[in-house]
Formats: C-alpha cells, structure tokens, sequence
C-alpha cells in the first residue's frame, strides 16, 4: 500500500510536470508568453537546478557549504569553452560543465569536508571567490569583460535538465545511500560508528551537488549571451543559498517552491529598481520571522496530502509522555 | 577475544591514555569504572576507531584493529553505543535501527534480527515510526543499543548506558544488557554506577587518569577497600 502510494507520487509527479511542460510550451509557441516571461521561466528552472543541487549538500548531508556560485561558474565557463572555442555541440557543453565541476566539487570536498560547520563554510567561500578571480585573471576566457556565448539554452533544454536533477537527487535521498548522508547530518560520529564512511559520502554529495550546479552554469552561460566573473560573486551563492534555507533545510520541495517564488518576485520587482532589494529583503525577513526553520521544514510536498489519516506516532492510549 | 596492550591516546598534546592494557574473553561481561576523565571513554573510541592510538596494540582475536577506519571496525563485529545516546533525531525508530545494519547484506538474517531487538526492546516496535528525537531518554538508550545491535556485534561495547535515567529504567536497561549477553554477545562496559556495573560484570578494570589501576573478578572488586572507598560510598 504504501509502496503503491509511492509509485502514485513519482508517477503523478511526472505526469503533472510533463503537462506543465506542455502548457508552457504551447503558451510560448503560440506567443501568449513573451520573451519577458520566457526568460524569467528559464531562469527560474536554472534556479531550481542551484536550489536542489544545493539542498543535497546542506539540506541533506548538512555540510554548510557557501561556495556554490564557484561550481556555476565552473560550469558555465567550461561549457562555454566547449561550444565557442571547440565548437561542439550544446549537449555535450551541458555534461562537461557538469563534470569539470563535480571535479572541482572533489578537488575543493575532499581537503576541507573534514572541517564542520563555520569552517567549512568559510573554506567554500573562499573557494567560490578564488574560482572568480581565477576566471578574472584568464585572457583565454575573457578576463575581466567576460566571453560571448551563443544562445542555445531553450525551454525544453532548461525544463529536462531541471526534470533530471530533481529525480536523481530525490531517489538519491531515497536510496540507502541517501539515508547514510541525512544520518551525518544528523550526528557524524554515530554516523560514523554505525560504519557509515562518512568522508565518502560527504565528498559523494559534494560532487553531485556541483555535477547539477555545473550543468546549471552550462544553461545559465549559453542564456544571456555573456558570461563575466562578476555573474559569480559570493552574492550569488547566497542567492542559492536563500533559496534552501527559506525554502526549509531538508525539504526538496521547500527548495523548489522558494526558488519559484523568489524569481518570481524579484523578476516582478525590476520595475522597481529603487525599492527592489528592500522589498525582496522584507519577503526574506518576513518569512523567517513567521516560518524559522523555512516553508516546508523539513517536510515534503507529498507528505501534505499522504500523512493527514495518520497522527505522527505517540503514544495511542492518550498518553503523550511515557516513563521508558 | 580483545586485547588492548599499553595504548596511548592523545587529544593535541594532551596524554589522555597513558599504557592501557586489558583483556576481554569471549562471552564476557567486562566492566571499565572509574571517575570522570578517567578515559574510559576515550578507550571505547579507540577500541571502535573513532580515536587511533598513538602508540600499543588494539587485537581483536589476534589481529590488529588499532587505528583501522571505523567502518572496518564495525564490519569486523564490535559495535559502539556510545555515550549519552546520540540516536539521529529526525530520523524515525525504524530507520535508525536500518542504519545501523547499514553494512549488512543479508536479508535473512536481517528480519531474524530485527525481531530479535523488538523482542529485547518491545518499546521500539510500538513507536517504530516515531521520530527519535521525541522519545524519552530511556526509549534513546534502548534505541541506540537495538540500533548497536543491528551490525550484529561479536563484541558490544557500551558507554554509560545509565546515563541520567531514572533508577528503575536503569535496572531495566542492566536486565536487557544481561539477556544480550546470554545471546552470545560479549559485552565491554563502561559505567560509572560501579555498583551496578559489578553486579553484573564477571570482571573488571579500574581506571585512573588514564592509567588503569586495579583490575580483579567483580566479587574481589566489591570487597576491595580501594574500591569502596572511592566508588561504592562505602565504608
């Protein structure tokens, strides 16, 4: 029953993403949705791809990381590197990107993950700020005024890739390998002496975190026709980083709907521009003031509808403290 | 079973084991006591690879475990309960009882040995999809062992597991220590109730500082002035 319950969710799932896919789609090919929203629809699936890439490092495996604008950035110059120096195709651009930085993810995870909590934050930091100024200081891409990339990233490119990350990073979670993460992130040394290699997986979802983000950099480079050190500054990485926390520290769903709605308002709000980033400041100030552990918690979208017969545990008798 | 010869462990520069040596035999109940600091803590870790030593021998049936990474440890058969409880809070009864059978592949003896904790802990079982962290600190306690026992341990070793429960729930959790150890499972014990810890100990260590400084049977142990004096509020 409740494997069948399951097997209804990931299948509903697809089936209503799918027929949102259609419905864009048609809304853009019969030009009822502009170019405007076109861009902000892009952008905001690009969005969603940081949000959950981001969410499996520190919602999931709870290592604070705040580097994650350098594994964009990564992504997006190494793709760009594919299809305007070496001229190949688009798709093969996207999987570069995404494996030059889960490289990156691997070359930065495995020194520092051994770090916790503040530490380690400042060491990815750091990371995110050497990236751009290394992309700063190199001719070959650029420097500082930044490479032109030609536009390929489309609706149904952005929207598969988006569709990708979040199956595999949620059947990830589901998966034992998922549960050894979540158990780090709940206490490391039990963690550690259940026999859980905890280096492993930390540097395991630090690489698939920057795998999903790098392929992100890949859609987000070949968008906006040019890419400068300047798109990946530490602002952006605390961009990504509002989404998981507001959206709730371990909740997929959380993620993805704040990544939805922070595009939405600040694309609303360019009308603004003098009021914009107080107002966006207020949404954020507003929001974990009347939800502090985020909008969902740590809660999913699907437990909404699946747990309402059932009250969470406790005793059944009335009881709700017990002596053992 | 397990031999430790002259360890010594140090956190920085600090020596927090000084040469410690003892022996546990198969199907034992062995008692580690001694007063706060004493490093009997410190002694576990080292035994489950949390810790490595600096300098001696961790063998475990002959072989060197000392400064193995823990999972290795664990595979080999001692699980670690460790102190003060450490279930992972957000997580439900059942999936921390899956997580620790995290390295086991075998389905079988999987189910047996689930039942075999719910039979130990019928506690567990009627909260079995509650979060951990809502449970009262006794219900912990019996997680974190029933989670302990999931590796299915040669060797258990178990930290404090008295630690701040009320006196009846402590007498419980020492009646299941016993039946676990009538099942087959050899038990090190570090406690610092030492009356309790010999009652149900065939031997034990005392520690001090680092060092170990009295070893002996529970019953020599018991009667022992030293001890009585400094553990068991005696006269």
């Amino acid at each position: 029953m409740a494997f069948l319950k399951k097997v209804g969710f990931f299948w509903g799932g697809i089936v209503v993403s799918l027929v949102i896919f259609a419905v864009v789609q048609f809304l853009l090919s019969n030009g009822t949705l502009d170019l405007f929203y076109e861009n902000t629809l892009v952008y905001m699936a690009i969005n969603i791809i940081l949000a959950v890439s981001l969410h499996l490092i520190i919602g999931i495996t709870g290592q604070f990381s705040i580097g994650h604008a350098g594994f964009l950035a990564v992504g997006a110059y190494a793709s760009a590197i594919i299809t305007m120096k070496l001229e190949l195709p688009f798709p093969l651009a996207l999987l570069v990107g995404g494996i030059v930085a889960a490289l990156a993810g691997f070359v930065i995870g495995f020194p520092s993950l051994r770090l916790r909590g503040d530490y380690l934050a400042i060491a990815t930091l750091g990371f995110g700020e050497i990236v751009r100024i290394a992309f700063l200081n190199v001719d070959y891409v650029g420097g500082a005024s930044g490479m032109m990339v030609e536009h390929f990233t489309t609706w149904p490119w952005v929207f598969g890739c988006m569709l990708v990350t979040i199956l595999v990073i949620l059947n990830f979670t589901r998966s034992t390998h998922g549960r050894a993460c979540i158990s780090i992130r709940e206490d490391e040394t039990a963690a550690d002496a259940m026999g859980i290699n905890t280096t492993y997986y930390k540097v395991l979802a630090f690489m698939i975190g920057a795998f999903f983000a790098g392929v992100a950099g890949g859609l987000f480079a070949h968008n906006f026709y040019i890419i400068q050190p300047s798109n990946f500054g530490f602002l952006k990485s605390f961009d990504i980083l509002i989404f998981v926390v507001l959206g709730g520290l371990g909740s997929l769903s959380g993620a993805v709907i704040s990544a939805i709605l922070l595009t939405v308002i600040s694309a609303f709000l360019q009308d603004y521009p003098e009021t914009r980033m107080i107002i966006y400041s207020l949404v954020l100030i507003i929001v974990m003031l009347y939800r502090p552990r985020g909008l969902m918690g740590t809660k999913e979208i699907t437990s909404l509808f699946s747990r309402k017969k059932k009250s969470k545990g406790g005793a059944k008798d009335g009881q709700s403290e017990t002596v053992a | 079973m397990l031999s430790i010869e002259d360890v010594q462990v140090f956190y920085g520069n600090i020596r927090a084991l000084e040469g410690v040596s003892l022996h546990v035999k198969q199907g034992e109940i062995v008692t580690l006591i001694g007063a706060n600091g004493a490093g009997k803590s410190t002694l576990l870790k080292t035994v489950s690879g949390l810790l490595k030593p600096k300098k001696g021998r961790v063998l475990l049936e002959g072989k060197e475990i000392g400064g193995k990474a823990a999972q290795l440890i664990v595979k080999k058969g001692i699980s670690h309960v460790p102190e003060g409880r450490r279930v992972f809070a957000n997580m439900t009864v059942e999936e921390n009882l899956q997580l620790g059978a995290y390295l086991r592949k075998d389905k079988e003896g999987l189910k047996q040995d689930y039942e075999k904790v719910y039979s130990l802990f019928p506690r567990l079982l009627e909260r079995l999809k509650q979060q951990a962290g809502t449970l009262s600190g006794g219900e912990q306690q019996m997680l974190a062992m029933g989670r302990a026992l999931m590796a299915k341990p040669r060797l258990l070793l178990l930290d404090e597991p008295s630690m701040g429960l009320a006196p009846l729930l402590v007498k419980t959790i020492f009646r299941i220590i016993e039946e676990i150890n009538q099942a087959g499972t050899t038990i090190l014990l570090v406690e610092q109730n030492a009356h309790l810890a010999l009652s149900i100990a065939q031997r034990a260590y005392v520690m001090e500082t680092g060092r170990i400084v009295l070893s002996g049977t529970s019953d020599e142990l018991t009667s022992s002035d030293q001890v009585k004096m400094a553990y068991l509020g005696g006269h």
